[in-house]
């Protein structure tokens, strides 16, 4: 059984009273363990069904099953506990909170998953050893690079071992060395059995993927084994 | 565990915002402690009134000369003294409203000496009923009596402040005084009456008998050898003391011999309406001073919801964030109700100790009675709170509502 299951997605948007249809019906499975990526113009949908995925947003239509799970008829406390634990989502602009310590925004899931000081301090250390900021623990977001910054979000998406990570321009805000980094890791985290979805404009960071999904006008219009993959095959 | 969790976020989130956290207390601080400080003020200002009420005893009516001696200089107008023993006599047996005429002779700053203590004060020669129509007791000792008034003796009661001042601690009872120079022996001492509302010190004063104030003591005015100060007198309870009063004018103006053209001879007050309008003038006061802790408890309020509605909107964000990374609604709301709690309280509670604090200073300072009223001070504090707790609780509850995304694009 596949590890997400959408069918007949969509998303409209109102704004006053013209309907912007963001999303005119999606469906899709991925299976566990897939490293896909998402491409497609602007404005053609992709952070609406990232959002959708990780339950951040309501769509106006359409089914979404998570690991099994109906996630769309859930509780709004189960819901919470589906993003908390089976969800991490990496956002474009990082998020993370001005006012806290890498350390701190990386232990912000687990406080919510009711886990011990300890526990969590420990776990977060480790979180950050692995995205190789262990000198910047106690460094806040503004003290911090773009992409330490987004090395802290990483990890606090990683940080409660989630089932899929989403990840929505991680790069877009990073030059191209950088860019390479990030993606170097969600590599090898995708090599260590993690679902990966990233969305993405760079082909150069679409290459990573073993799968592409394109979007056009709030539709896929493609949904294929890499191009070079493929050939190699 | 949950609970502990918000707890710990809320009071991170006060330490780590310590301007806005500081900027909310202090509209608290200075509203509660306001309303402490103003309705202490008034509280104190409607208590001197209650006491100077209680010491002068009510349905007063107070009959002047017009010629109050004073250092032996005579002034006021109407300066020949007009009223008589006789005067007091006849009120009290010719009109039925009144249960006694007690008359006084007064001569203020009189030289009272004991070894080599002296004091000045106000000594006033009466008859016994003067310390019932004024509700004064003696606290050692005992009152003069109607025997001492008929013999001229020489006995002389202290009020409490001139006992202090001539005997210190020690009681001045039995002991032999000199009262302008003439040997007087202290019977009794009055029960402390304490201040009276403009201020004056009800107990720095000296009673003796009448017929001794005239014949040694003070002596009789040489315009008129028959002439006394005044006469206080008591209306019975439940009288109408406004005919009261027409009643005992219409006496005096027949004895006087007034004819209907001619003006008074002399002063007539009634000091139950005296009482009454210094007591309006209170209530105005304290109605004011309720008014302006009114307006800064508002103002203050208005402070906190600025504070709370500004510094909310602007962690809309951090809402979003944290219910994208897993928090429960009930986790966003503790922390905000915890943190507006917090700050609430910790303003109150220094807002009351500022208030207290004021208060006291200006009992000390501005030597004006205060009555604290830890009632009101607890209800400005709850209201304090509630702003605080309200306007940082609910545009939270609102962002709670949200999607994450939602919270998260807002700016
Ligand atoms: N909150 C919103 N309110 C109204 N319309 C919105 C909202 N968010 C997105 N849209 C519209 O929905 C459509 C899809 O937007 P979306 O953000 O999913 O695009 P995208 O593919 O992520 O684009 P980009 O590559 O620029 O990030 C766009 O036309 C956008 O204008
Ligand atoms: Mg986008």
């Amino acid at each position: 059984m596949p590890l997400v299951t959408v069918s007949d997605l969509t998303k409209t948007y109102v704004v006053g009273q013209t309907a912007v249809p963001a999303l005119r019906g999606v469906s899709l499975a991925i299976d566990s363990g897939e490293f896909v990526a998402v491409m497609g113009s602007s404005g053609s949908g992709k952070s609406t069904l990232m959002n959708l995925l990780g339950c951040l947003d309501a769509p106006s239509s359409g089914t979404y099953h998570l690991a099994g799970q109906d996630v769309l008829r859930l509780s709004s406390n189960k819901l919470a506990a589906v993003r908390n634990t089976s969800i991490g989502f990496v956002f474009q602009q990082f998020n993370l909170l001005a006012r806290a310590t890498a350390l701190e925004n990386v232990e912000l899931p687990m406080v919510y998953a009711g886990l011990r000081r300890r526990e969590r301090r420990r776990r977060a250390r480790e979180a950050l050893a692995q995205v190789g900021l262990s000198e910047r623990e106690h460094h806040r977001p503004s003290q911090l690079s773009g992409g330490q910054q987004q090395r802290v979000a990483i990890a606090r998406a990683l940080v409660n071992q989630p089932l899929l990570l989403l990840a929505d321009e991680p790069t877009g805000a990073l030059d191209s060395v950088t860019s390479e980094e990030i993606m170097a890791a969600l590599v090898r985290l995708n090599e260590g059995g993690l679902t990966v979805v990233v969305v993405t404009h760079d082909p150069e960071v679409a290459r990573y993927a073993r799968r592409v999904i394109h979007f056009k006008d709030g539709r896929v219009v493609s949904d294929d084994l890499n191009q070079a993959m493929r050939a190699a095959a | 565990m949950k609970l502990a969790n918000s707890t710990l976020a809320a009071l991170r989130a006060v330490r780590v915002n310590k301007l806005r956290s500081a900027l909310t207390m202090l509209g608290i601080v200075l509203g509660v402690s306001s309303v402490t400080v103003m309705m202490a003020v008034g509280g104190g200002a409607s208590q001197r009134i209650q006491t100077e009420m209680r010491n002068l005893g009510a349905n007063t009516i107070v009959l002047n000369s017009g010629a109050l001696k004073s250092g032996g200089v005579s002034k006021g107008q109407g300066s020949r003294p007009s009223v008589t023993l006789a005067d007091a006599q006849a009120i009290e047996n010719e009109v039925p409203a009144v249960v006694a005429a007690s008359p006084q002779h007064n001569f203020a700053g009189m030289q009272l000496i004991y070894g080599n203590a002296n004091w000045s004060t106000l000594v006033t020669g009466t008859t016994p009923e003067y310390l019932t129509i004024r509700n004064w007791t003696v606290s050692r000792g005992r009152a003069f009596d109607r025997e001492d008034v008929v013999q001229g003796s020489k006995v002389v009661v202290l009020g409490r402040t001139v006992a202090e001042k001539l005997f210190g601690n020690q009681s001045p009872v039995g002991q032999e005084i000199r009262v302008n120079r003439i040997p007087m022996t202290v019977i009794g001492e009055l029960a402390a009456k304490g201040q009276s509302l403009a201020g004056l010190d009800t107990d720095d004063t000296a009673v003796i008998p009448i017929s001794t104030a005239l014949n040694r003591v003070i002596g009789r005015n040489p315009a008129n050898p028959r002439a006394i100060s005044g006469v206080i007198i008591k209306v019975r309870d439940g009288a109408n003391m406004a005919s009261a009063f027409t009643e005992i004018r219409q006496v005096v103006r027949e004895r006087h011999g007034l004819l209907p053209a001619q003006e008074d001879d002399f002063y007539l007050i009634n000091l139950t309406e005296v009482m009454r309008a210094k007591e309006d003038s209170a209530r105005a006061l304290g109605i004011l001073l309720a008014a302006i802790a009114s307006v800064s408890l508002l103002v203050g309020g208005i402070g906190i919801m600025n504070i709370m509605l500004v510094s909310v909107t602007e962690r809309i964000r951090e809402i979003g964030l944290r219910l994208a990374v897993g928090a429960r609604r009930s986790d966003i709301l503790g922390q905000f109700l915890v943190e507006a709690i917090t700050l609430s309280l910790i303003g109150g509670i220094a807002g009351v100790a500022l208030g207290l604090g004021g208060a006291v200073a200006v009992e000390r300072y501005a030597n004006l009675g205060v009555v604290l009223n830890g009632q009101l001070s607890l209800v400005a504090m709850a209201f304090a709170a509630g702003v605080g707790i309200f306007f940082g609780f609910y545009p939270a509850w609102k962002a709670s509502l949200l999607q994450p995304v939602e919270a998260l694009r807002s700016d």
